[in-house]
């Protein structure tokens, strides 16, 4: 019997050397995502650097050291009053539109005669851009205050309406979970509880989070109310006066409050679906 | 000899029991525009308490449908459906069904899904505990009872359905082709556990399925079905002796009934193979 045993194949040395690169960057996610944001930021730096102007023109477009000297300027000059207004806003609104959206969302979808008496108006008004309704804002509400934060709210509103409306209409029509749920004895409300809740569950999450980028998308249009606080009113106050490093700054920085809010809102829901497991394509 | 005692012990025994579905006259007819489509006509079934029925057909001739109206997922075009007497028109924790697809609900562990009845029943805490954790060891899952369905190969999920159904002790198990989507070793697993818990249990069931093996394996009867309109062709009884083990497949009353049953549905499957194309 002799048994034939391959010996290990000596690999070359720059071919272990690209496998050390592969373990130690390319395989390695946190490295994949900052390689991402080094890129972005090279690539504008570079079209501000060359003066590139082919259709698009970056001559005029604040490169990102410009903008990092506005922001330490605004960081080292109390910015935090700024930031808290905008919390505040945002945060209100979409508390109020999550609680509003889910709770209706959730009636549309289940109860016929809800759907035909809420959801028509709502339809109607659903398209209208939050900047749209800055007149009616002022005419409607006491103070700026309440009505920036009615601004955001439209802004995240909508979204959780429609995904939560979206997730409960699936869930029922499911044939196979709602039989489930029948022949255990379960009546309407169980089966509400136990089967059409959680089943929209992934839904309303996703709603959830789309709504907090919104929020945050309808920042600036809120804040042309405001008087003198807030990122999104220092925003537009620099483009009333033409300044625009702080411009970019400002839009830099509600795309990073979104993102970090969005991203939290998504860990948020997904430690209230233990059940789900996500496999992508390429993940280890 | 001693094998006809047992026989006729159990039957007296079972004819103590509930479970008795009776069904009669029953037509279900889907109506498109301009088109009906008479899927079952006239169905004539009578099933006596803790027998364990296989209703048997090519894929289209209504078994799903019939199954269905008896659970009260479905209203009959015209004829009605009792159950220990009662007429059927909602569904019911008295007759358990287990679905051919994965049917747990993805967002509950095992062991909630099986509660979920008992739950729903309002049964004291520890009382559902007991019942479910005893149902769970029958079938070897105690020791998945906190993993999510996800977690759980094909023949365990459907091992939990049949438990989550028979946990509220119905009087009748409803199994629309249950085994279909395993693999042939675990299929005859399954099937043995199945009946080895039917003993146990006496719960009449009605088991719909394809494959004629399975029928003959499982039942104390079949139910051929033909199909355009749908309807019993023929009732073949199966007196191997019981309780069954997958060797008994091989012996020669096996074989001989496989091929009886297999003539008897030959003619309705081409009949369906036909219409078809
Ligand atoms: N909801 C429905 N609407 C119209 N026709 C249906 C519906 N459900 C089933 N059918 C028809 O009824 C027939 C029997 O279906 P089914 O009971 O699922 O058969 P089986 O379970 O024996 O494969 C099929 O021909 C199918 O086209
Ligand atoms: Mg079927």
């Amino acid at each position: 019997m002799a048994v034939t045993v391959s010996k290990p194949v000596p690999t070359r040395w720059f071919g272990r050397i690209g496998d050390v690169l592969k373990t130690l960057f390319w395989g390695n996610r946190p490295f994949r995502r900052v390689l991402a944001l080094v890129i972005f930021f090279g690539g504008w730096q570079f079209l501000c650097a060359i003066n590139f102007d082919f259709f698009i023109n970056f001559q005029l477009i604040p490169s990102p050291w410009e903008v990092l000297f506005a922001t330490i300027d605004f960081v080292t000059s109390d910015p935090w009053i700024h930031f808290r207004s905008s919390i505040q806003r945002v945060f209100f609104g979409y508390l109020a539109a999550s609680v509003l959206g889910i709770f209706l969302g959730v009636l549309i979808g289940w109860f016929e005669a809800v759907e035909d008496l809420f959801l028509p108006p709502l339809e109607l008004l659903r398209p209208i851009p939050a900047v749209a309704w800055i007149p009616l804002a002022i005419l409607m509400f006491p103070n700026a205050e309440s009505g920036m934060v009615y601004i955001t709210f439209i802004g995240a509103f909508f979204p959780m309406l429609i995904s939560t409306i979206r997730g409960v209409e699936s869930t029922l029509s499911d044939t196979v979970l709602i039989r489930v749920g029948q022949c255990l004895g379960a009546n309407s409300w169980h089966i509400f509880k136990d089967i059409v809740i959680p089943g929209s569950m992934p839904s309303i999450a996703s709603g959830l989070t789309i709504g907090m980028g919104n929020a945050w998308f309808c920042l600036v249009t809120a804040e042309i109310l405001a008087g003198r606080y807030g990122v999104g009113y220092i925003t537009w106050e620099s483009y009333v006066t033409s300044n625009y490093p702080p411009i970019v700054m400002g839009m830099l920085l509600i795309g990073l409050m979104g993102a970090l809010s969005s991203w939290a809102v998504g860990r948020a829901t997904n430690a209230l679906m233990p059940w789900r497991v996500i496999n992508k394509q390429g993940g280890g | 000899m001693e094998d006809v005692m047992v026989t006729m012990q159990r039957t007296a025994e079972r004819q103590t029991l509930k479970g008795a579905v009776q069904v009669e006259g029953l037509s279900v007819v889907y109506r498109r525009k301009n088109y009906e489509n008479r899927v079952l006509d006239s169905i004539q079934l009578s099933i006596q308490p803790g027998e364990f029925v296989c209703l048997l057909g090519p894929s289209g001739c209504g078994k799903s449908t019939l199954l269905n109206v008896i659970a009260g997922f479905l209203k009959p075009s015209a004829g009605y459906v009792l159950v220990d007497q009662m007429p059927i028109s909602r569904p019911g924790a008295d007759r358990g069904f287990v679905f051919q697809q994965y049917s747990l609900l993805p967002w509950k562990t095992t062991f909630q899904n099986i509660e979920l009845g008992l739950k729903i029943r309002g049964v004291p805490k520890a009382e559902r505990t007991e019942r479910v954790h005893e149902y769970l060891n029958r079938v070897g899952l105690y020791k998945h009872r906190s993993s999510y369905p996800h977690q759980l190969s094909g023949g365990m999920q459907q091992r939990a359905s049949i438990i989550r159904a028979l946990v509220n002790s119905p009087s009748v198990l409803l199994m629309d082709e249950p085994f279909a989507a395993l693999d042939a070793q675990t299929r005859h697993m399954m099937q043995e556990m199945l009946l080895g818990i039917w003993d146990d249990l006496k719960t009449t069931v009605i088991f719909v399925t394809h494959d004629i093996e399975e029928a003959i394996f499982l039942g104390d009867r079949i139910c051929t079905m033909g199909v355009h309109p749908g309807r019993i062709k023929s009732e073949i009884p199966i007196d191997l002796p019981r309780p069954r083990h997958f060797d008994d497949t091989l012996s020669k009353e096996f074989l001989a009934l496989h091929r009886q049953v297999f003539t008897c549905i030959r003619e309705e499957t081409m009949k369906s193979m036909e219409e078809s194309f």
